[in-house]
């Protein structure tokens, strides 16, 4: 029998850069639904523009994605659903943009969100990463403008964040196409279930909320056998979102309608 | 699905509520900000005293001061102004050369060779060619110009800058001050503008900013301005200063848009759309070198191409309408005629004449046929040789050129004044009035927005030529 070994080139992010095939506006029959979520102005869009070949509009100021756009890309003849999301502080949303985005991280079910956090102001956008690992459980975060944290003279071990995180962390910069090889093959290994993730939960929450919060979310999977975040349902309904609880009514949250 | 199950969810998360208390929303926010500020502590080494931040800080303070604020941001808007009045003038008057010159005669011998009769001739080259080639003639240079200047300002990061020196501005007069960032959007296209309106959470703020983002002298109308600038105003001042008076009549016009836009945020958050000042925060990004060539390519490609095919998809079907109506007669006018004659009474109120309000009528799709329009229209009326006959778009290789036939029009100064007025005051193109539609959802906002830019117009215009008749 014969044992194949590969060659070094073969696992490098870089040597299957080849089989990278950017789609441009063609989404139709797609394998996999990959989000792009994060802050404001942390390079969503030009990291979707890299990998799609789109050119949507891009520019330094916060607010330029006002909805949600769609694009695709194959990678190893298998084929990827790009959804550039409008940037969001958090999920608790307000402005009809957020609520785009929220919607989506919530109820379009991605196969991967890739989370894009600003290197240079890491602590700021952690607010909306552990919200969005409350609801997913497969996620890249994609550690972008290196250049410019590197510039600033910020150093971030991209190591022990991985493992803080419990997801794999790729650090680029999108503007100059730097890390996109190596976030397109974590993406791919998310896709199929080479990597697990083991996302962070939010910690040193007081027993008796644990207790009640476990109780509703236990309550919630036994009607919804398929949610993936109702630990994070369960925190809305506690605080009273009139939204998700429209949403349970509608039936939205349990529907794939996206 | 069984509603019966999700009432009891809801009950039992009502129940558990009451149990957990009110510092829930607390307790769980401190946990997030301790996670993330844990994590931080663990991964991140800063160096702050090499920090770049500070250079930003230092540029910010200037740029965002009280007395350098505003002259900064004039005079960059100045700068971009004149770049595109300067930088546009040789390549269109080479495109005029090019596509009405060469192209033209080409085409309507070879439709002659060919055995078209004279209607289908006419209708092809006359009408929809000449209306197409006028709008890339006269459109396609400035553009090429003042998108790529703009997309280079917003990719450094200046936006949120003049959205911070008018904050205060937009509060006193009861708007979002966000809408700065969708105003500036509309100085590049007014339908933008609107869609970019989304980034305010409060529904009154966002109607206001909807309904006044028509004030934003968007790209269509820029080279209307500029054009009625540099032949009526600038010819007002000896040679050596005319590039200068004209840039200053265009950012004049400019800014008078930005005074009525405060006016009617002002007076519609006074009226029918009363509220509090929502506050917000506005991250100031920090400045970014763009990267240049690729900022130009894609700008170009993107933004201007995208603009330009718009305007010759409307201005092609808006070519064979005027072909149409300067040829069809009824009794021994043509439509166009009595049309005129019709608007000619209320045109002359307004300091305008028939012929522009017909065009303004006709280029309801975009704005960017205006000209064109007028000046085929009063090349009919008056019948000034082009030697082609009816409703064709007069062949214009100089700015000279346009000038003789606006003046033999009966064009004044008190003419080119009101159209530059009634160019920035009047009711939006077909595409944002359809844009309006869909994000307010609802007609009577669309009206609104629709007729008041109109109702200004006509008000301004109207007392404009009074006082100059008056007066001059």
């Amino acid at each position: 029998m014969e044992n194949k070994t590969k060659s070094a080139c073969e696992t490098c992010a870089h040597f299957n850069a080849d089989g990278l095939k950017k789609l441009g506006v063609k989404t139709d029959d797609f394998d996999f639904v990959v989000a792009l979520a994060g802050n404001p102005n942390t390079g969503k869009s030009t990291v979707f523009n890299a990998l799609t070949g789109l050119r949507q509009h891009t520019g330094n100021w916060p607010g330029k994605t006002v909805t949600r756009a769609e694009g695709g890309f194959e990678y190893n003849e298998q084929k990827y659903k790009l959804v550039d999301l409008p940037g969001t502080y958090s999920l608790l949303s307000t402005s009809e943009d957020e609520e785009v985005a929220r919607d989506f991280i919530l109820f379009g079910k991605p196969s991967v969100t890739i989370i894009v956090v600003d290197a240079s102001r890491l602590e700021r956008n952690l607010n909306l990463v552990l919200q969005i690992l409350e609801i997913t459980n497969n996620a890249v975060l994609c550690l972008n403008l290196i250049d410019e944290a590197e510039r600033n003279h910020i150093e971030i071990d991209t190591r022990i964040l991985a493992k803080d995180l419990g997801i794999p962390v790729v650090p680029t910069s999108a503007r100059f196409q730097r890390g996109i090889p190596e976030l397109i093959q974590t993406v791919s290994d998310l896709a199929n279930g080479k990597i697990t993730c083991k996302p962070r939960r939010i910690k040193n929450i007081p027993k008796n909320i644990e207790k009640s919060v476990k109780e509703l979310s236990d309550t919630i999977e036994k009607q919804y056998p398929n949610i993936s975040n109702s630990r994070w349902i369960a925190f809305r309904l506690l605080e009273g979102d009139t939204q998700i609880i429209e949403a349970l009514k509608t039936g939205k949250i349990a529907t794939n309608e996206y | 699905m069984n509603t019966k199950n999700i009432d009891e969810i809801i009950a039992l998360s009502e129940e558990l509520r009451w149990e957990i208390g009110d510092d829930f929303h607390d307790n769980l926010a401190e946990s997030i900000y301790a996670d993330a500020s844990k994590i931080v502590e663990d991964t991140v080494i800063k160096d702050n005293k090499k920090s770049n931040f500070r250079l930003d800080a230092k540029i910010d303070k200037i740029v965002t001061s009280r007395i350098w604020g505003f002259p900064i941001m004039l005079f960059i808007l100045g700068a971009v102004l004149w770049l595109t009045i300067i930088g546009a003038n040789y390549p269109s008057s080479m495109l005029a050369t090019i596509l009405l010159d060469n192209i033209h005669p080409f085409l309507k011998s070879t439709g002659t060779n060919l055995g078209f009769p004279w209607w289908l001739n006419g209708f092809l080259f006359d009408g929809v060619y000449l209306a197409v080639a006028w709008v890339i003639a006269v459109m396609l240079p400035p553009m090429a110009i003042f998108f790529p200047l703009f997309t280079l300002l917003e990719d450094f990061g200046y936006l949120p800058r003049v959205a911070f020196n008018m904050d205060n501005l937009f509060k006193k007069s009861g708007a979002h001050g966000k809408q700065a960032l969708t105003m500036s959007m509309g100085f590049g296209c007014n339908a933008a503008g609107v869609v970019a309106t989304r980034i305010i959470d409060s529904p009154r703020e966002r109607l206001i900013a909807i309904i006044t983002n028509n004030f934003s002298l968007c790209n269509g109308r820029w080279p209307t301005q500029i054009l009625l600038a540099t032949i009526f105003i600038g010819a007002v001042v000896p040679e050596s200063y005319s590039s200068l008076a004209s840039l200053l009549a265009v950012i004049g016009i400019a800014i008078l848009g930005i005074a009525f836009m405060f006016f009617f945020s002002w007076a519609l958050s006074k009226t029918v759309l009363k509220g509090e000042v929502s506050t917000f925060n506005l991250e100031l990004p920090p400045y970014r070198p763009p990267v240049f060539w690729k900022t130009i390519y894609t700008s170009l490609i993107d933004r201007t191409m995208i603009v330009l095919w718009r305007a010759i998809v409307f201005a092609a079907p808006a070519g064979a309408v005027i072909w149409l109506i300067s040829n069809i007669t009824i009794g021994d006018l043509s439509l166009a005629s009595w049309a005129i004659n019709y608007l000619d009474g209320f045109g002359f109120l307004l300091g305008l004449n028939g012929v522009i309000l017909l065009a303004y009528v006709v280029a309801i799709p975009a704005n960017e046929i205006v000209i064109p329009t007028i000046l085929m229209l009063t090349v009919m009326v008056t019948g000034i040789a082009g030697g082609v006959g009816n409703g064709v778009m007069f062949e214009l290789d100089s700015v000279t050129a346009t000038a003789d036939i606006l003046k033999a029009g009966g064009w004044t100064l008190l003419t080119a004044i009101n159209v530059m007025l009634f160019s920035l005051l009047h009711n939006p193109c077909s595409t944002t009035i359809y844009t309006i539609y869909k994000e307010t959802n609802s007609v009577k906002w669309t009206v609104v927005a629709s007729i008041l830019p109109v109702i200004a117009g006509f008000i301004v215009t109207f007392l404009v030529a009074q006082i100059w008749r008056i007066f001059i």
